[in-house]
C-alpha cells in the first residue's frame, strides 16, 4: 500500500506553527500602527467654507493667533472668530470676492460660518487652553506650525500619551509666556538651555501638571 | 507554502496600499475605531445643535438682556457691576463729556504700560502699525487709509472718545469690544499716548542718565 502522506508532511505542524507567528506578527504591528489617533486623526484637513490661509494671515502677515482666537488666553475654549472679526480688514480689503460671500453673508445675518471642527477632543476631556497659554505652552506643542499651513490639518495625535509625555516632563517644552504665539520660536541656546530654563519656570511658576485621572477627566 | 508566503505578503502590500501612511492629509472626518463616550448628550462651545432652528447650541442673547455681574468680585456689586461707572465703561463724565486722562479705578504704571503693548501689538498694529503711524500690515493688502496718530486731532483727542472709539468703532473701524476688556482698553490708550509722546520727543525728553547711550551730550 502506498503512503498516504508524503513524509514533508511531517514538517506541516512546524510549519503552520511558523505561520501563525507571522499572521500574529503583521496583525500586531498593524494594528499598533494603524489603530491609534496617530493614524486615525493625524492630516485630517476638511474643506472650510471658506478656504482661509494661515499661511497667509499668521505667517505672511504675521498676524498673532489672539487677533482672531481671542478667548484662547481668557477661556478654556479657543474660540472661532465672529465674522466681524473678518470683517474688521475685509469690509475693505477683496470686499468683492467670491470666496468670502458666506463671511459678508454671516455678517449681515448674525448666522455663523459653518466652520469644520479639526482638532475634535473627546466628550470625557476636559481640555483647558488657558491655563497652558498662561504657563507657557505655546500653541505649537499641539497644533504644529499653522502658520506654514494654507489648508490646516492636525498636525499632533493629541493622544492622551501624548499629553502625558509633557505633563509628565513640562520643562522640554514650557517657555516664556510672552512667546506662546510665536510659533517658530525654538530655544535659541538649544535643547538643554531649553530644558534649565524650562525647569526655573516650572519651579517659580509652581507648574504641576496632573497626571492624575480626574486632572483631565470628570 | 511558497504560496502562502508569496499571497500573504501580496496581502500586506495591498492593505499597506489602501490604507496608507500615518499623518498623510486627508479630507476625510477621522476614523473612530472605538467610540467609547466620544461623543456625549451635552454642548460644547461654538457647537452644533440639531435642537434649534438656527442649529447652533450657543443661544443668542434675547433682547434687553444685561450679563449678571461679569466683572462682581464678590456678592456685593462693586462700581465694576454691571458697568456701572460711566468713567470707566463708557470713558464719559457725569456730565456727559469725554474722560480727559484716565479714570480713577485704573492705575496707571510700567505694567499697565506693557499690557497695553502687549494688547495693542496684537489687535492694533495690524492695522495702525507698530508705531501707530498707520502704516500697518494690511495697508499692503488695500487696507484704506488708517489715520496717524500722531496729528494734532488725535494727540488731543480726550482719552474718553479714543475709549469711545475702539469700544464702538468708528468709520471702517469695527467694534473691538470683544476682544479688549474695558481694563484693557485703558491700557492700549495708555500706550497709545506713549506712542505720540515718542513720536513727537525732542533730544530735552531724553532722560540724562541714558543721554550717553544715544550719543546726545
Amino acid at each position: 500500500m502506498s503512503k498516504l502522506f508524503p513524509k514533508s508532511i511531517n514538517l506541516l505542524p512546524f510549519k503552520l506553527l511558523a505561520y501563525a507567528a507571522v499572521v500574529g506578527g503583521v496583525a500586531t504591528a498593524g494594528i499598533t500602527y494603524y489603530a491609534t489617533p496617530s493614524y486615525a486623526n493625524v492630516g485630517y484637513a476638511p474643506v472650510q467654507p471658506v478656504p482661509f490661509s494661515h499661511a497667509l494671515h499668521a505667517g505672511q502677515l504675521g498676524m498673532d493667533c489672539r487677533f482672531c482666537h481671542s478667548n484662547v488666553e481668557k477661556s478654556g475654549h479657543a474660540n472661532i472668530p465672529t465674522s466681524q472679526t473678518c470683517m474688521n480688514c475685509h469690509n475693505q480689503i477683496k470686499t468683492d470676492s467670491p470666496l468670502l460671500a458666506p463671511v459678508r453673508d454671516s455678517y449681515a445675518s448674525g448666522d455663523p460660518v459653518p466652520w469644520v471642527k479639526i482638532h475634535i477632543a473627546p466628550d470625557y476631556v476636559y481640555f483647558n487652553h488657558s491655563v497652558h497659554i498662561a504657563r507657557g505652552v505655546s500653541c505649537v506643542s499641539c497644533h504644529g506650525k499653522v502658520n506654514e499651513m494654507d489648508v490646516v490639518h492636525q498636525a499632533k495625535s493629541l493622544t492622551m500619551s501624548f499629553c502625558l509625555d509633557c505633563h509628565r516632563a513640562p520643562e522640554k517644552f514650557i517657555r516664556d509666556p510672552k512667546l506662546v504665539t510665536n510659533l517658530d520660536w525654538k530655544n535659541p541656546e538649544g535643547e538643554k538651555a531649553q530644558i534649565e530654563q524650562g525647569k526655573k519656570f516650572v519651579h517659580n511658576w509652581n507648574v504641576k501638571p496632573p497626571q492624575s485621572c480626574s486632572g483631565c477627566h470628570r | 507554502m511558497r504560496y502562502v508566503s508569496l499571497a500573504t505578503f501580496f496581502l500586506v502590500v495591498l492593505a499597506v496600499s489602501i490604507l496608507g501612511f500615518r499623518g498623510s492629509i486627508s479630507t476625510r472626518p477621522p476614523l473612530e475605531l472605538i467610540p467609547d463616550m466620544d461623543h456625549q448628550a451635552k454642548y460644547k462651545p461654538q457647537a452644533e445643535s440639531p435642537f434649534f432652528a438656527d442649529g447652533r447650541a450657543d443661544r443668542p442673547l434675547p433682547a434687553g438682556v444685561v450679563a449678571y455681574g461679569r466683572s462682581s468680585t464678590g456678592g456685593t456689586p462693586d462700581a465694576s457691576f454691571l458697568g456701572a461707572d460711566d468713567s470707566t465703561y463708557l470713558g464719559k463724565n457725569a456730565d456727559g463729556s469725554w474722560v480727559a486722562g484716565f479714570p480713577k479705578s485704573v492705575k496707571v504704571d510700567a505694567r499697565f504700560m506693557a499690557r497695553g503693548q502687549d494688547r495693542f501689538t496684537i489687535y492694533c498694529a495690524p492695522c495702525h502699525g507698530a508705531l501707530g503711524d498707520g502704516n500697518g500690515i494690511t495697508k499692503q493688502y488695500g487696507m484704506g487709509a488708517t489715520p496717524s496718530y500722531h496729528d494734532d486731532r488725535l494727540r488731543t483727542m480726550a482719552e474718553g472718545e479714543i475709549f469711545n472709539t475702539i469700544t464702538n468703532g468708528k468709520g471702517n473701524m469695527l467694534s473691538q469690544a470683544d476682544k479688549l476688556a474695558p481694563a484693557d482698553r485703558w491700557a492700549v490708550i495708555a500706550y497709545v499716548r506713549a506712542l505720540q509722546r515718542a513720536a513727537n520727543g525732542t533730544a530735552a525728553d531724553v532722560p540724562p542718565s541714558h543721554k550717553a547711550e544715544l550719543g546726545l551730550k
